[in-house]
């Protein structure tokens, strides 16, 4: 009898230790899917300068951040635009499991380690979000002869080798890359590829006409189109920018054409996205992600998007790796095939 | 005729009468309690921020960024550009006080700044210094409030050859500055441009002379060289000089004020030169460090008194302080109209403008009339209560000289490391900087001048991507300097700024053999 009650009681207190064992698991697992938080300042590091397009994002993220109290650590942003970025891709590298850090790329994640061999690659971090894919236009100056992409390529074509001189920020980066691009299009006429530090900087001297054309991001030369002193040719993207609302006097973002139905079929788009260290967990991931998402619900960050015609494409997860893998082939191929790739490699 | 002239002159009133009305309507938004009362917060933590080397105010005001979100734009600008007049006052103290110059422009300050300092005479020093910063910074205004639209396009006119033609010539300037040997001066200079040429190569787009060093990506950076050579340097040195610093004599005078602007006034012809050049270098946009340069280059060979500078003389302190603060301010002016900044706080202020949603650029001053005159506006007020809270502050800071040694020299190493830390938040810098402390040493006994070194190390990397650039365009040719009227005479005046020591030296040594014979 006593026995029995005994062992009675003993399985009770089993089944309850177990159930309570089984709830502790499920609420420790379900605050590491949902529940993670920095504990501590979170590093927003910029590979770039201050004041290029990169820079502007993730200052304006830090703001929105700010502003609409989406994190209660405060979020701190540098500069380590060492070596093409390499500095701050390296830190990244060398911070793993530390969930404190997370990086903005540009397209220098793919084309610093191709071109000057610095020891990274994107598989050195977690991919976390695209932001965004920020868009490329060729620019020529409002006085030029040629209005359209078709009299422009033709000037190109029927002019002498290395006539044209085309405008970008930094060297075998993105810019110049999209240089070599167009050059396959141009019936075996080159272009004087002139580096200069940044973006704005390159819309400029279109404008005080030291260069023939440029192939600026949107934002980077808006102010000079709509003051009249730029025009834009066509956009090198698959499809038309879906912004419809004026931004000049008669014109809108989606007014310009893409490069292919224009008669140069070239396309490139420049990774804006988020990265954090190797070896972090899937709810640290999954925190800044969710963060992410709340950044891009903001009235401010749609302003941005549109004052910058980017195209709002949103990825995560194995989705947004995927694509990252494909787009690194992409840049390895037209690298290669441009004589960008470092001896090394 | 005549009266198509009288037309003339009467259009350009009316426009001259507009642009009054609007700044009257800008002082009326600036002049709000609210807005004096951020003014003040502004300079008084620019002044901190200057004074700490390596902080600098670029980094000053993108940590204050995101607290101004939630101003209105017109605010928000007016703290942010008060800290940035805060932080071009606040550099000149420690480079006068310490020999430690608290912001890249203020090194030039320090050649004349920091022997007047021991002398017993850094109150004057440092009233000099921020009279002139003033007077730099308002003439820099007025130009911007009646050139704005000209100026702009007088930029636009600047591409790789002339930005090459400018730096060449401050280079130029800046030759036969050392009182050292010719052949010292060179290597000095040539150590420079080999340390600016470390890390990546903007035109190739390849690394150079990294040896495999991750630390060495990027770069030596102008503020942790400069804070090593020079403080770390003075600190060496003053331990050698059995631990005293020569300051502690400087005595407290409270008429200082008055008694150093009565000698301002003769010193106009070096004020107008370096508004001149300040204004320039800051509106295509060279920069105010080199602007200061520079100005104390040419005020060194043209005046009276130019072979007593470097051995503390108050005209020494005038021309790179005026010239620096006229490009500083002046570095907005494109910012504001072109979209390019003209200094790296420039280029963080920028960010601001489009997160407030102004988009900078050519339509800025017809779309927002009110943030524009509005920030134009607090530009004067600025300077003045700037001016005046310095100024009041003067005893003050030159009682800091009165600590002894043996507490304020600890102290000086500690804001030197954190200084170097902070340009790129490396420990890496830290280390360097000691090391420039003791190359900064060895050279002063060796006769080595170190300015030169300085210079080269701050525009090297600018004037090789600039000839570089032009190089491309021209596709190897040298004749684009001499292309058009602009670059033409920068270069011919540069040339002949190179060639005139040695010009002069050939015709003295002419003379004496003829006077002899």
């Amino acid at each position: 009898m006593t026995k029995r009650k005994q062992t009675g009681r003993f399985t009770r207190l089993v089944v309850a230790a177990s159930l309570l064992a089984t709830a502790s698991v499920a609420s420790v697992s379900v605050a590491y899917a949902q529940a993670w938080e920095p504990t501590k300042p979170v590093t927003f590091i910029i590979p770039a300068g201050a004041g290029g397009g990169a820079d502007q994002m993730a200052r304006f993220v830090q703001g929105v951040i700010q502003k609409n109290n989406l994190m209660k650590q405060p979020m701190i942003v540098i500069n380590k635009a060492g070596g093409a970025g390499a500095e701050g891709f390296l830190e990244m590298k060398t911070s793993q499991r530390d969930p404190h850090k997370i990086i903005i790329t540009l397209s220098n994640l793919f084309t610093t380690p191709l071109a000057t061999g610095s020891p990274f690659n994107w598989k050195d971090m977690s991919p976390v979000a695209m932001l965004a894919l920020d868009q490329f236009i060729l620019w020529v100056n409002t006085d030029a002869s040629y209005k359209t992409t078709k009299d422009y390529v033709e000037a190109v074509k029927s002019g002498s080798d290395r006539q044209f001189k085309m405008g970008g920020t930094g060297s075998k980066q993105e810019d110049q890359i999209l240089t070599a691009a167009i050059e396959k299009q141009t019936g075996g006429k080159k272009f004087i590829y002139v580096p200069y530090a940044g973006g704005g900087q390159v819309a400029v001297q279109l404008v005080g006409k030291h260069i023939d054309s440029t192939v600026n991001n949107p934002i980077e030369a808006v102010s000079q189109w709509r003051a009249g002193q730029l025009v834009p040719l066509c956009l090198f993207d698959a499809k038309r920018s879906t912004y419809t609302e004026k931004v000049t006097a008669t014109q809108s973002w989606s007014d310009i054409p893409t490069c292919r139905e224009a008669g140069l079929p070239v396309e490139y788009q420049m990774l804006r996205g988020i990265f954090m260290a190797k070896g972090t967990t899937p709810a640290q991931n999954a925190y800044y992600v969710d963060l992410f998402k709340k950044v891009q619900a903001t009235p401010d960050w749609q302003e941005l998007m549109k004052s910058g015609a980017f195209n709002q494409t949103f990825m995560s997860g194995p989705e947004f790796e995927t694509w990252v893998a494909e787009n690194e082939k992409l840049h390895v191929d037209l690298m290669k095939e441009a004589g960008f790739l470092a001896t090394s490699n | 005729m005549a009266s198509k002239k009288n037309e003339k002159i009467t259009r350009v009133w009316e426009a001259a009468l507009e642009e009054l009305n609007a700044l009257m309507g800008g002082f009326a938004v600036a002049l709000s309690p609210y807005n004096l009362m951020l003014m003040m917060i502004g300079i008084i933590l620019g002044v901190i921020i200057g004074v700490l080397p390596g902080l600098g105010g670029a980094n000053g005001v993108a940590i204050l960024l995101p607290l101004t979100f939630t101003m209105p734009p017109t605010s928000a600008i007016i703290l942010l550009t008060s800290i940035y007049w805060g932080a071009l006052f606040g550099g000149a103290i420690t480079s006068i006080l310490f020999n430690i110059p608290g912001e890249p422009w203020s090194v030039a300050t320090t050649f004349d700044g920091h022997p007047m300092a021991q002398k017993g005479k850094a109150d004057e020093a440092l009233v000099g210094a921020f009279t002139s910063s003033f007077v730099g910074a308002i003439v820099a205004v007025a130009l911007i409030t009646f050139l704005a639209p000209l100026v702009a396009k007088f930029a636009l006119k600047f591409g790789p050859a002339e930005f090459f033609a400018v730096q060449f010539l401050t280079f130029a300037s800046f030759i036969g500055m050392g009182r050292g040997s010719p052949s010292k001066t060179l290597a000095s200079m040539c150590l420079g441009f080999a340390l600016a040429a470390v890390g990546l190569d903007n035109v190739t787009g390849t690394l150079r002379m990294t040896f495999g060093h991750d630390e060495l990506l990027n770069g030596f950076k102008f503020l942790v060289g400069v804070i090593g050579l020079f403080g770390i340097g003075e600190i060496l040195a003053s331990m050698e000089d059995g631990l005293k610093f020569n300051g502690p004599a400087a005595r407290l005078r409270m008429n200082v004020v008055i008694e150093t602007w009565k000698k301002l006034p003769a010193m106009w012809l070096t004020f107008l030169r370096s508004c001149i050049v300040g204004c320039w270098m800051g509106i295509t946009p060279g920069g105010a460090t080199p602007a200061s340069f520079m100005s104390y280059g040419l005020a060194k060979r043209f005046s009276k008194n130019g072979d007593n500078f470097g051995k503390g003389e108050l005209e020494g302190v005038v021309a790179p302080e005026t010239a620096a603060h006229a490009a500083g301010t002046s570095a907005l002016l494109p910012m504001l109209t072109l979209g390019i900044p003209g200094s790296p706080t420039a280029a963080v202020l920028l960010g601001g403008l489009m997160i407030w949603g102004l988009q900078p650029g050519p339509l800025l001053f017809v779309e927002k009339p009110d943030f524009v005159w509005g920030l134009i506006a607090s530009m004067y007020l600025g300077n003045v209560v700037g001016l005046v809270l310095v100024l009041t502050c003067v005893p003050l800071f030159a009682s800091i000289l009165r600590i002894p040694f043996s507490i304020i020299a600890p102290s000086i190493i500690v804001i030197c490391a954190i200084g170097a830390f902070t340009v790129n938040n490396a420990m890496f810098d830290v280390w360097m900087m000691m090391i420039f402390g003791v190359a900064g040493y060895v050279f002063t006994k060796l006769g080595y001048p170190l300015p030169p070194l300085v210079l080269a190390l701050v525009l090297g990397d600018q004037a090789e991507s600039s000839f570089r650039q032009a190089m491309l365009i021209s596709q190897g040719n040298l004749s684009v300097f001499w292309s058009n009227w602009l670059v033409g005479t920068i270069m011919t005046l540069g040339l002949l700024l190179l060639f005139s020591p040695l010009l002069q030296t050939l015709k003295m040594k002419f003379q004496t053999r003829q006077a002899t014979t």
